[in-house]
């Protein structure tokens, strides 16, 4: 089986690692370069766990081929706060207690935070669509919907990177 | 085609506890020189909160704030014995054994209290907030960090505590049944408010108004997220869940999320909870054990809904569109029950 | 969506001032689980980690005249193919570690396949992709046999057997009976005396439980001999417990870590990935990985499993049911797991939370070609509560009551004797009745809106009934063709209470409705599976009316509306355990066998 180099950024940092061919993003995140955030739910792209922002844009790494993203700037929520300090997402997530065993708020936080992004004052319907893709087994949505909305009042999406 | 409303009811009950006993859970309760307490456990937190429960129970049956305890739980060479996180045993089971652990341990550091103060330990009390005082004199008192400062460095006590909860192995009698299940009830009531499309069959869940009794909310947000929760799920195993929607036949396995049908975040339905507490006299503080029932009153209601609304008997889980519309054309059409 | 704490419901009963109790404190966990930190099996990295995959039956039943991987040994990544005779203790029943059950399925099957996805041999390999190219390439020569796939089919004599531990296809009980009893009072001289009868077949089908994090292990050799293994399970020493009895190891040579598990509902508990994974590791002398993927977790992994009900309701033309009869059937897919404790769990349950004076009960647990049943929040509870709570409509709708007081009228209350035999305590159903009700704006009369589940029970209504019983279903009878003992007798009441024959129904604790609520004006019910009226000379009671689904009963009791028989003596006088009884014989905990 053939190694390819890889280069990109995660969370700022640039990052350099062989790949296999057809190995996923996910697996090179995690094992390649030990970003333990992006969770293992499915690998058929139907649960949301392994979400991560591909140059801002949401994308599931278990279906995206490490070696397509040479080049690009990732972001996990293992970036997602700045030192000590909680991203607004973060935050309202855990005041609105939006994670029960927390194995899919990883994969949520992401997704959110591709909204928040794009659009800073999303109506519930835009979070709905948001997290459509994101599977929650635990929480029933409700409180993660009102916690991205909560962020969104406090700014999330108008906060930088 | 046409759209009927629907209204359905049900209460329920659920055994809190492993049932028929023989299963104990352990804990071991210590504290460092500086009153930081560890709660050490084998249980597990799935996500049900395992973790936070135990270390309120702890903190208040130490009398210490909550910040001053941490629960480490399930490596199997530091916590003590503990069967598993099932049959709604965890808060009741562990609970009651974290607060065996906590006593004794809390005994040691009163007792190094009151050997630095001069009094009798019976004579102290704490205020949860970090200090130790004596009963009816404020003034003289000591913080619980320094209690266990002395115990280590001055008395050579060691400030731990041991827990195990036992409910005794019951018999089973093979002709009548006769046995003691369990240890204590939760309760719920449910009525589902929901609209039934008499072209599609599909079901449409509006509103929910529940009224939960889960012996004393321990943790009013974590009951909270369990209830809220369970009753998502309880509304997916009605209308949505099966790993084999043709059940006795195998055809038709879902294989992933796209197949295995829930409702997503677009689905939910607003959800009004009552909270009762009625305090289980062997609960720890008389918590018992929202996790599991909480899903069960939703499946027989949205059923009973579902008659209320389009005249169709559904007694086969999941109530599927093509149940329902097999259902009101084997009747001839939608038959409203009248508003409830 | 709103959350509101009724706390002037029982406040005398709380002390609502403690320090840390009855506070909404953050979660120890949250901050890691919002940073993506908080330690999952799955987030330990060990480097030339090798990955697990298993083959499996395309057959819901077969047998394996032989397996072929000498292809798979030689692909690439492939470091070692464990066969069943590597598995040092290839046969085990979870429940053994209660002292409950005979063992009855292998890690690695050698024989034969009695479901879809039963492991037959499992694949080591460099990658997850060569593990899965390998499995691929394994050949097994399959003959395949006969199956059954619903409860009340594999309950015929001539049914294939699935299960060669349990040739009835049916769990066995106390080493006497093939189901678990329940007998508390007449129910056939009640159902004579009832108003109404009304039946009704409940079925649910298998569910997942569908954690957002599937099942997996990673095991790894650890320092003095030992093997470190992290895991997913919700059970920690049932999985160490298990791993050390498949595997013969001493349980302190395992050093299992988990305790943060990204969901589960049940479906960590069967302990089947961590045995493997040491395995794995024991083998190699490598650190190895067993994880399920998605189609596995939904298809091989154990759901909750199907039930079957069928129900027969007494009810008096006011609304006292006083006579309840369940025939149940769990399906357990091929092997025991834990629905055999389901059932008792379930026994104990009936008749829910009402109190009816005359309960019967059989539950089965029934061994069918699918993948085993394990359990699910509410388990040996939520199927039945469906039914009892479909039941509860259909009567209330029959005779033409608002179901929330037909609930309330019916609600068990503190001091009721329950049908296992123990005081009902700490009820609240009443209370939460009334405030869903009030929450929904369903308006209720004010004697049930001042019911209260602290008034009005005990007293009559905490006495023993005369008890019939019968010795039907004996093991081995119904495989064998044979009738049930169809011997009854009655066994007496543990204090004062009217006898059988003349048996009234116990006053109710409220008023019974003077006139038919507006229910009774609706539209009848023509729904063509209604139940049927009850004919008193139709089948026999015992036997369900559905007509698609005969069960394998006896002919009914006779009922014995006599004294108590002598031999007979009050439950309390009876010996806690008895000797000849399997079931909780031993008091002696988690030891192993």
């Amino acid at each position: 089986m053939s190694k390819k180099p890889v280069q990109f950024t995660l969370n700022g940092e640039s990052k350099a690692v062989f790949v296999d061919d057809g190995q996923n993003l996910l697996d090179v995140l995690r094992r390649g370069v030990g970003d333990l955030s992006p969770k293992y739910g499915c690998g058929q792209g139907t649960c949301g766990a392994c979400t991560v922002l591909i140059d801002g844009e949401a994308h599931l790494s278990c279906l995206t081929l490490a070696e397509t993203v040479e080049g690009r700037s990732l972001s996990s929520t293992g970036g997602l706060a700045q030192g000590a300090e909680l991203h607004p997402l973060q935050d309202a997530f855990m005041r609105h207690f939006a994670a029960q065993c927390g194995f899919c708020t990883s994969g949520m936080l992401m997704a959110a935070k591709s909204l928040l992004d794009r659009n800073p004052n999303p109506s519930r319907d835009d979070v709905v669509e948001a997290i459509s893709g994101n599977i929650c087994r635990c929480t029933g949505y409700e409180p993660i919907i009102e916690a991205i909305l909560d962020a969104a009042q406090n700014g999330a999406g108008r906060r930088s990177a | 085609m046409s759209i009927h409303k629907g209204r359905g009811f049900a209460t329920i009950n659920y055994p809190i506890g492993m049932n028929l006993g023989g299963d104990p859970s352990q804990a071991l309760v210590h504290s460092n020189p500086d009153g930081k307490f560890g709660v050490a456990l084998s249980s597990i937190d799935l996500g049900q909160g395992m973790k936070q429960v135990t270390r309120q129970i702890a903190a208040e049956t130490l009398g210490v704030p909550v910040e001053d305890v941490y629960v480490d739980t399930a490596d199997s060479d530091t916590g003590p014995h503990c069967m598993g996180s099932f049959a709604s045993r965890g808060t009741h089971r562990v609970g009651n054994a974290v607060i065996q652990a906590a006593k004794e341990a809390r005994s040691v550091m009163l007792e190094a209290a009151a050997e630095e103060l001069e009094v009798n330990a019976a004579d102290l009390e704490t205020d949860g907030k970090g200090n130790i005082f004596v009963r009816g004199a404020p003034s003289r008192s000591i913080s619980t960090g320094e209690a266990c400062g002395a115990a280590q460095f001055k008395q050579g006590k060691t400030v731990s505590g041991r827990g195990i909860f036992l409910i005794p192995l019951s018999d089973v009698d093979p002709e009548t049944g006769e046995m003691t299940p369990v240890s204590c009830y939760a309760h719920a009531a449910l009525v589902v408010d929901i609209e039934v499309d008499d072209e599609t069959g599909e079901v449409d869940v509006k509103q929910m108004n529940s009224a939960y009794e889960v012996g004393r909310a321990l943790n009013p947000r974590m009951v909270e997220q369990q209830l809220v929760g369970g009753a998502w799920m309880g509304m997916s195993h009605a209308l949505w869940e099966t790993t084999e929607p043709y059940y006795p036949e195998r055809t038709h396995g879902p294989a992933d999320f796209n197949q295995y049908l829930m409702p997503g975040p677009g689905d939910i339905a607003p959800h009004d909870i009552a909270i009762l507490e009625r305090p289980a006299p062997d609960g720890p503080y008389g918590g018992k054990g929202p996790g599991e029932m909480c899903a069960n009153p939703v499946l027989p209601a949205v059923a009973n809904a579902v008659f209320n609304a389009v005249g169709v008997r559904i007694d086969e889980l999941p109530i599927t569109p093509e149940k329902v519309l097999r259902g009101i054309k084997a009747n001839g059409g939608a038959r409203p029950q009248g508003q409830r | 969506m709103s959350v509101e704490f009724r706390k002037e419901l029982f406040a005398d009963e709380r002390d609502d001032n403690l320090n840390e109790i009855g506070k909404g404190t953050q979660r120890q966990d949250a901050l890691g689980h919002v940073t993506g930190r908080s330690p999952y099996f799955d987030d330990h990295l060990f480097d030339g980690l090798l990955q697990i995959r298993c083959v499996r039956s395309p057959h819901h039943h077969a047998r394996i005249r032989s397996v072929d991987f000498s292809q798979a040994a030689n692909m690439p990544g492939v470091v070692k193919v464990i066969r069943p005779d590597d598995v040092p203790n290839n046969f085990n029943t979870l429940l053994s570690l209660l002292n409950f059950g005979r063992d009855d399925e292998a890690l690695l099957s050698s024989k034969k396949v009695s479901y879809v996805g039963e492991p037959v041999l499992a694949i080591i390999a460099s990658s997850d992709r060569q593990a899965r190219d390998a499995v691929a390439a394994v050949k097994v020569d399959w003959e395949v046999l006969p199956h059954v796939l619903d409860v009340e089919e594999a309950l015929k004599p001539d049914a294939p057997v699935v299960n060669e531990v349990y040739p009835n296809n049916s769990f066995d009980y106390h080493e006497k009976y093939d189901h678990q009893k329940l007998r508390y009072g007449d129910v056939e001289t009640a159902f004579a005396q009832a108003d109404k009868i009304i039946e009704g077949r409940y079925q649910m089908s298998p569910i997942e439980q569908a954690p957002v994090e599937t099942n997996g292990a990673i095991a790894a050799p650890e320092t003095n001999d030992r093997f470190v293994c992290y895991t997913s399970t919700q059970a920690l020493f049932f999985s160490l417990g298990t791993a050390g009895k498949l595997l013969n190891v001493s349980s302190n040579r395992l050093h299992f870590i988990g305790g943060t598990v990204g969901g589960g509902f049940g479906g960590k508990v069967d302990s089947l990935v961590e045995p493997m994974a040491i395995l794995g590791c024991m083998l190699t002398g490598k650190p190895c990985r067993f994880v399920w993927d998605r189609e596995e977790e939904m298809q091989v992994g154990a759901p909750r499993g199907a039930e079957r009900w069928y129900l027969k309701d007494g009810v008096m033309n006011d609304g006292r049911i006083i006579a309840r009869q369940f025939t149940g059937y769990f399906d357990a897919g091929a092997y025991t797991r834990l629905s055999s404790y389901a059932i008792i769990k379930c026994t104990g349950h009936l008749p829910g939370p009402y109190h009816i004076p005359n309960v019967k009960s059989d539950v089965y647990c029934v061994f069918t070609n699918r993948t085993p049943a394990t359990a699910m929040r509410g388990f040996g509870v939520t199927g039945v509560d469906f039914a009892i709570e479909c039941q509860m409509d259909k009567i209330a709708h029959e005779v033409g009551m608002n179901p929330v007081e037909f609930r309330i009228l019916n609600a068990y209350r503190d001091g009721d004797m329950k049908a296992h035999r123990r005081e009902a305590k700490n009820c609240a159903l009443i209370e939460c009745a009334q405030v869903a009700a009030e929450k929904a704006n369903w308006p209720i009369r004010e004697e049930f809106k001042q019911a209260s589940s602290m008034v009005g029970g005990g007293g009559e209504r905490a006495a023993i009934p005369h008890t019939v019983t019968d010795e039907d279903g004996k093991i081995g009878d119904r495989r064998a063709g044979r009738s049930g003992g169809g011997r009854t007798r009655t066994i007496a009441p543990s204090s004062p209470a009217p006898a059988p024959a003349a048996y009234t129904p116990p006053p109710p604790p409220v008023p019974p409705p003077a006139a038919p609520s507006p229910a009774a004006q609706q539209p009848s019910y023509a729904h063509p599976a209604a139940a049927p009226a009850y004919q008193p000379s139709a089948a026999p009671a015992s036997q369900p009316a559905t007509p698609e689904a005969p069960p394998p009963a006896a002919p009914a009791p006779t009922p014995v509306p006599a004294a108590p028989s002598p031999e007979s003596s009050p439950p309390s006088a009876r010996p806690v355990n008895r000797p000849g009884y399997s079931r909780f014989a031993s008091n002696s905990g988690f030891r192993r066998r």
